[in-house]
């Protein structure tokens, strides 16, 4: 069982409410293709890839990094058991997408960038100590069910 | 993944906009290493005061920038041009060279957060294989 301070819960909602997923999801990820190029061998269905210009235009790119993000509002909401909520989630990227789980902290990384530059100096120690608490947990979660 | 020509030109255009404020990425850089990752607080239990911002932080992010820019002037021989700094790393420190890649990730978030739009997804890549580059060339003299 996570354990949350107020500090901590107050932070990932506050940092959820603020955020516009439509932005941050495909900034996240198009960020994650482009700086970590060989992450690009699970879209071999998007289409152009082939730069960094192209990734950004990308319209699949960005309609899933807004299914990515809108898939982290679920663990925001259930902050108290992630593992379980992700369940389902973890099998799908284990038996069905079959992603490196390695994987899921570059994204996080790029996550992590993507809302630093977002909310610049409020972005304090503490809060980034919180939000990547909060990824640590959901990638954990994500990786529970692969075998 | 070595640096490409265009790699080396991004990384020396961006840091001419970075280089003022330099001490600044490597004060916070470092106050949030060590609050974010707290097992890197280990290698420092020496300093009186380890909050985000206090001297001995403020001080240390400042050499650490120094060596940020020596490794930029020694962009086309990084290896050859930290050679001191990783017999220091290697011998007299012993810092785990997996805390390279944490100190990296936390310069990389403070210069998208104080510079979001110069910090552009190519700049980032650039920046990223730098980092990747100067932790190598530090980790040279470990074994």
């Amino acid at each position: 069982m996570v354990k949350w301070t107020d500090f901590e819960r107050a932070t990932i909602q506050d940092i959820f409410s603020k955020i516009d997923y439509g932005v941050v999801g495909p900034a996240a990820l198009s960020r994650c293709l482009i700086v970590y190029p060989w992450t690009q061998r699970y879209f071999g269905g998007f289409g152009n890839l082939y730069n960094a210009a192209a990734i950004t235009s990308n319209p699949k790119v960005a309609a899933h990094g807004k299914v990515v993000i809108e898939g982290l509002e679920k663990a925001v909401k259930n902050m108290d058991d992630i593992k379980s909520t992700y369940k389902d989630l973890s099998v799908l990227h284990s038996e069905k997408l079959q992603v490196d789980p390695d994987n899921f902290n570059l994204l996080a990384d790029c996550l992590t960038i993507v809302v630093a530059s977002q909310m610049g100096a409020a972005f304090t120690p503490q809060v980034h100590a919180a939000f990547q608490k909060f990824l640590a947990v959901v990638v954990a979660s994500l990786r529970k069910q692969y075998y | 993944m070595s640096l490409t020509a265009k790699d080396k030109d991004t990384v020396r255009t961006f840091w001419a906009k970075v280089s003022a404020n330099a001490e600044a990425v490597g004060a916070d850089a470092l106050s949030r290493m060590l609050v974010v990752y707290p097992q890197t607080k280990t290698y420092f239990a020496h300093w009186k005061d380890l909050s985000p911002g206090s001297a001995p932080v403020k001080k240390h992010g400042a050499t650490v920038m120094g060596g940020v820019a020596d490794a930029v002037a020694n962009i086309d021989n990084l290896t050859a041009g930290l050679l001191d700094l990783s017999e220091l790393h290697a011998f007299t420190l012993r810092v785990d060279p997996a805390n390279f890649k944490i100190l990296s990730h936390n310069i990389l978030v403070v210069l998208a957060l104080m510079f979001p739009s110069d910090f552009t997804p190519e700049v980032h890549v650039s920046m990223d294989k730098f980092l990747s580059a100067v932790a190598l060339a530090l980790s040279e003299k470990y074994r």
